[in-house]
């Protein structure tokens, strides 16, 4: 869903919101670009919006994966084992 | 978390399929998971715990968007990682293994769940910021909160970690998906499109939607008010 508006337009806060994921993503058109870096050189609350989106995705990428238990640990341990074995019986068979 | 039955009813994904449906979409960077194939196919088990530490909390995240119970989501998981084993001689590498291996747990995760049709567009429709902080003209009435200064403190941003954590969970499942497979996993787009069977148009829109919604709840709860 991007939003259009006609090209000699200058983007207001709430247009240029939606667009940073396409920003950022590189997948804005040269003109869509232009007009967004222009509307935020001259706005704090965008500028400061898009740090924010820059801060969120670094902090998730912070997101720690849950540990396995020792308990999982043995029941994939077996999981593997079961399946080396199907795999031993069906290449002698 | 129970074994499924070494013959399980459920029909088995042909992996051949996905990865040649997918042969264009090669990893970016090189597979770090690739060393590891040689490894798993001569019997090391070392290798095979090794990739399940690395990728069952996100599997189970991912299952977990499409059935009703976490029990449900171990099993679903389980599944895929057998499928995955049987599937492991026929896997040529044309995708990373990561990707192979998640577009396995999404197809067990469908075919397992209800939930997803639950998800409706209207929730990947929302506006990334409240109207309501805008004035008639689309300007801002009430800017963001500044809390990103605080993410130099390492307790701080272990608690922010805590609380994308959480907030994760009310994600609506699709967008959940693709800000748990490039935010955390840190797949590339052509990845995750592979992995979900998206277009890049509709990844961007997801992605747009999750990280927004991510970004609220750290200003609710870090901005200074």
């Amino acid at each position: 869903m991007r939003m259009r508006w006609p090209a000699r337009h200058s983007l207001v806060c709430q247009q240029a919101v939606e667009l940073v994921t396409d920003y950022l993503e590189d997948a804005l058109s040269r003109a869509d670009r232009r007009r967004f870096e222009k509307h935020l050189a001259n706005c704090r609350g965008c500028t400061e919006y898009l740090v924010q989106i820059r801060a969120t995705i670094a902090i998730t990428g912070r997101v720690t994966p849950d540990d396995l238990t020792d308990e999982m640990r043995t029941e994939f341990a077996d999981l593997y084992r079961h399946w080396q074995h199907e795999r031993d019986l069906g290449e002698r068979g | 978390m129970r074994h499924a039955p070494p013959n399980t009813a459920r029909p088995a994904l042909d992996p051949e399929k996905i990865t040649a449906r997918h042969s264009v979409l090669q990893a970016a960077q090189p597979d770090p998971d690739a060393p590891l194939l040689d490894r798993l196919r001569s019997g090391d088990e070392l290798a095979f715990m090794i990739l399940v530490e690395r990728y069952r909390p996100t599997m189970l995240r991912l299952a977990a968007g499409y059935v009703p119970n976490h029990a449900i989501a171990e099993e679903v998981v389980q599944d895929a990682w057998l499928g995955f084993l049987h599937g492991l001689s026929r896997f040529e590498e044309r995708s990373s293994v990561r990707t192979w291996l998640f577009r396995i747990l999404i197809n067990r995760a469908r075919s397992a769940g209800v939930r997803e049709r639950r998800t409706t567009a209207i929730s990947d429709m929302a506006a990334a910021v409240d109207a309501a902080r805008f004035d008639s003209g689309g300007s801002w009435l009430a800017p963001p909160e500044p809390w990103t200064e605080l993410v130099d403190d390492r307790l701080t941003a272990e608690k922010m970690a805590e609380a994308v954590k959480l907030a994760m969970v009310d994600l609506p499942v699709r967008q959940r998906e693709v800000v748990t497979l490039r935010d955390i996993e840190g797949l590339s787009s052509e990845e995750v499109c592979g992995v979900l069977d998206i277009s890049e148009a509709n990844q961007r829109v997801l992605l747009h939607r999750g990280r927004s919604r991510l970004r609220q709840r750290l200003e609710s709860e870090f901005g200074r008010a």
